[in-house]
């Protein structure tokens, strides 16, 4: 059985007008600074970044060099034997909770500032990424003066100084989730920022100022890959947290071998979202959506393979297509927008490579009839229909609003299938039955499996990955082991 | 006790996630309605009202000021149009009639023996009857929500069958009592029973009984509307009821309606509002657009 979707017409009969949220909220400076030791300090061989949406140069950013990020790991290790390992929990919480609130006073002009940098929509970094980035520093706020509590039989104690890469897709929380938990445990942070992404880290810095944190506990310097490359092989860095991709993970990986370094690592993904027969189906379609054009797909744990049962994948496939046509691309700055700028050009060929290697190898692409914007870095939502699980769009991780739909005809299989990837980070399972949704938890090789939903994230829930999408943990009491010594445990 | 022949087996409706359908709502809720399409959302909002007066207290004068309502909304600006229909009950109907006449607003009728529904089969097809005699254009119908909770769906839908036949020319308005239904399970296999024995449009509540109109339910019935029309081609309308006091909320009404349904259901053959304070606030709303300012409510008439 297989319908045509034309008989549905989503057009302008009634169309929203425009609704843009005004970029004069957020202040910026013409060049950014890196944040050592408590201050701004200039810095040299200024890279352009841009804005996505608009392919203009929004300011330019300093490339710190292996002198420059000396100073700022020896600044953090002044400031973890000086100020913030002798400081009781209960104190170093104050900090925290102080930047949490900062975070959400100023809620606006970070969102504003992250959409008009990253490319993705106002409504995303409004709703989501910037009250998930307060919440996280809250969250280990409470941990700070608990941490007796969290590991039984043991007192814990901090590291030392932890170097921490973080990527462009979502950059105030990703700098969260990292500086959160190691301050909370009483370690210091030297952290880079994605070169494309800079501007929340460096407003993050200013609000980290502004709270008074002793000078050197986190420091902030932008840079390219070989910034990161001289944090990683920095001799006095204690600990690397490294977010980006499976790749430059394993890069990260050789180079500290042999050296005393701690390590954790959160890479790629191509995640399956799993919809039985006996899944709301509806729902599970607001599930694909959610799972892969939610911030343009660029997340590690997107929902990029979709399963179905094939006794629904007609019907499944026809509810896409007719979903796909109320998203709207465009302008990140408007409320209204569903799928904002790809992150740069680089990944927008990225994209475009493999969607055209999907289509040369057989696939059926499918995409919404839709005006992309005259400028910028934007692309339609896809999926592809007519491949396999051999095709290069359902085993190379796309980073884009691409996906694939395969089938199956038994829960072995679905299990098989979406475990038979290099990569486990997440999955998503859709069924109304609940003991096979604790089945395939249990059978799948993900960190995170999402039950009737997806792209779901708390503070308090660990998030990470299996085989080539990494180790250890983010969020949660598990949060905390990355960051401290258990003593021989 | 139908013979088994006639057996009546009742559709293969899906359940619905509600955790999912709630963040849904939440999510097209946030759509941004400014400016052009504000001016364009309240004036299809009036275009799709049917102005409802229902009390116990009902009386010809009431019935003649709601009338001279639905003609003329405002006076101080002729771009605003009619209301789609009034909204009273069966005795009520001649006097209605007779207070629009000259115009395309429709008289809509509650029978059935409205609210409750408890009465017997041919007593509430009579009152159908005799309501579609005396003028009414459409029907609201009440189902009986006592056979459905008790499983009875044979009954439910032969008894909306019968009243599609009673009605005549008149269009019906099949009224699931959702907030009676209580799940949103129950919700769409109501709606789809509804559609299966030939609804022309399918309600969501009495607005006697709370909760009455929900976003929630009513995206549940709109995309109950939408599988029938994939599977039958038969297109059906939907008309929420009670609760809906605020321009706000009746456009974030029309954005599920948009979203899910498409330009096709935007008009007022397949979409209504069952409201009566709706129609000053979104009149406010449309002057506030005009003039830059909020007048106080002493400027709107009353129905």
């Amino acid at each position: 059985m297989s319908q045509k979707p034309s008989d549905l017409l989503f057009g302008d009969l009634w169309s929203y007008a425009p609704a843009p949220e005004s970029p004069s909220h957020a202040k910026y400076d013409k060049r950014l600074s890196h944040y050592i030791d408590g201050k701004f300090e200039p810095g040299e061989n200024f890279f352009p970044v841009l804005n996505p949406a608009t392919e203009e140069v929004m300011t330019e950013a300093p490339t710190a060099d292996a002198a420059t990020v000396d100073r700022a790991v020896r600044a953090a290790r002044v400031a973890y034997e000086k100020y913030w390992r002798p400081m009781p929990g209960k104190e170093r919480a104050k900090y925290l909770y102080r930047i949490a609130r900062m975070i959400q006073e100023k809620a606006r002009e970070l969102a504003i500032l992250e959409s008009m940098n990253g490319g993705k929509p106002i409504r995303e970094s409004r709703d989501v990424d910037v009250p998930l980035a307060a919440a996280h520093f809250a969250y280990y706020a409470g941990w700070a003066d608990k941490l007796k509590y969290a590991f039984p039989g043991v007192d814990p104690r901090p590291i030392g100084v932890a170097g921490q890469i973080i990527p462009w897709n979502f950059p105030l929380l990703m700098a969260a989730w990292k500086i959160a938990p190691a301050l909370a445990t009483g370690n210091t942070v030297v952290l880079k920022p994605a070169e494309t992404t800079p501007l929340t880290c460096w407003k993050l810095a200013e609000i980290i100022q502004e709270a008074d944190l002793p000078p050197g506990v986190v420091n902030i310097i932008h840079g390219m890959g070989q910034t990161g490359a001289a944090m990683v092989n920095h001799p006095d860095v204690d600990k690397i947290a490294f977010t980006g991709s499976t790749d430059v993970g394993k890069i990260i990986q050789r180079a500290i071998a042999g050296t005393k370094k701690r390590l954790t690592l959160e890479l790629g993904g191509k995640g399956a979202n799993i919809i039985f027969e006996d899944a709301a189906i509806d729902q599970a379609v607001e599930g694909i959506v959610n799972g892969i054009w939610f911030n343009q797909g660029h997340v590690c744990c997107a929902g990029s393979r979709l399963l179905v049962e094939e006794s629904v994948v007609d019907q499944v496939v026809m509810k896409l297509t007719h979903r796909m046509q109320t998203l709207r691309v465009g302008d990140p700055l408007d409320k209204n927008t569903d799928i904002g700028a790809i992150n740069s050009r680089a990944q927008l060929d990225k994209i475009t490579e493999l969607v055209q290697a999907g289509v040369d190898e057989g696939g059926t692409k499918h995409q919404p009839v839709c005006e992309l914007p005259g400028k910028g870095f934007f692309f339609r939502p896809t999926f592809f229909t007519g491949v396999s699980q051999s095709s290069r769009v359902s085993q190379e991780e796309i980073f884009g609003p691409v996906l694939a739909v395969l089938t199956f005809r038994t829960a072995a299989e679905a299990i098989e299938k979406a475990n038979n990837t290099p990569y486990g980070l997440s999955a998503g399972v859709w069924t109304e039955k609940g003991s096979k949704i604790f089945a395939m938890a249990g059978a799948l090789k993900a960190g995170v499996v999402w039950g009737n939903t997806f792209n779901k994230f708390d503070p308090g829930s660990p998030f990470g990955g299996y085989k080539e999408s990494g180790f250890g943990r983010e969020g949660g009491r598990h949060g905390l082991l990355p960051y401290l010594d258990l003593g021989g445990c | 006790m139908l013979p088994s022949s006639s057996r009546y087996v009742p559709p293969n409706s899906p359940t619905i996630d509600e955790v999912s359908i709630n963040e849904r709502v939440d999510k097209l809720g946030t759509r941004s309605i400014k400016t052009t399409a504000k001016i364009q959302g309240l004036k299809l909002c009036i275009a799709m009202m049917d102005l409802t007066t229902l009390e116990g207290s009902d009386t010809p004068g009431k019935i003649e000021t709601l009338c001279q309502k639905a003609r003329l909304p405002i006076t101080t600006r002729d771009d605003v149009p009619q209301v789609a229909a009034v909204c009273v009950y069966p005795p009520m109907v001649p006097i209605a009639k007779a207070a629009l006449a000259g115009t395309k607003i429709k008289v809509a009728a509650v029978a059935t023996y409205f609210p409750s529904g408890q009465a017997t089969l041919s007593e509430r097809l009579d009152e159908v009857r005799r309501t579609v005699e005396a003028g009414a254009d459409e029907i609201d119908m009440v189902i009986s929500r006592g056979d459905f909770l008790q499983g009875r769906y044979d009954k439910v839908h032969d008894e909306i069958t019968r009243t599609v036949e009673a009605c005549g020319d008149a269009h019906l308005k099949v009224i699931l009592e959702t907030g009676e239904l209580q799940t949103l399970d129950k919700v769409r296999l109501a709606s789809d029973i509804a559609m299966d024995a030939g609804a022309h449009f399918i309600k969501t509540s009495t607005g006697k009984v709370q909760p009455a109109a929900t976003l929630p339910v009513t995206l549940v019935m709109l995309e109950a509307i939408r599988d029938y029309y994939q599977r039958t081609g038969r297109m059906v309308g939907m008309k929420p009821a009670g609760g809906i006091r605020d321009s706000k909320l009746a456009l974030k009404y029309l954005v599920l309606v948009k979203e899910t349904l498409g330009d096709a259901w935007l008009s007022p053959d397949w979409f209504r509002f069952g409201a009566s304070a709706l129609l000053n606030d979104v009149l406010m709303q449309l002057e506030s657009q005009r003039t830059g300012r909020y007048q106080s409510d002493r400027y709107f008439s009353l129905s």
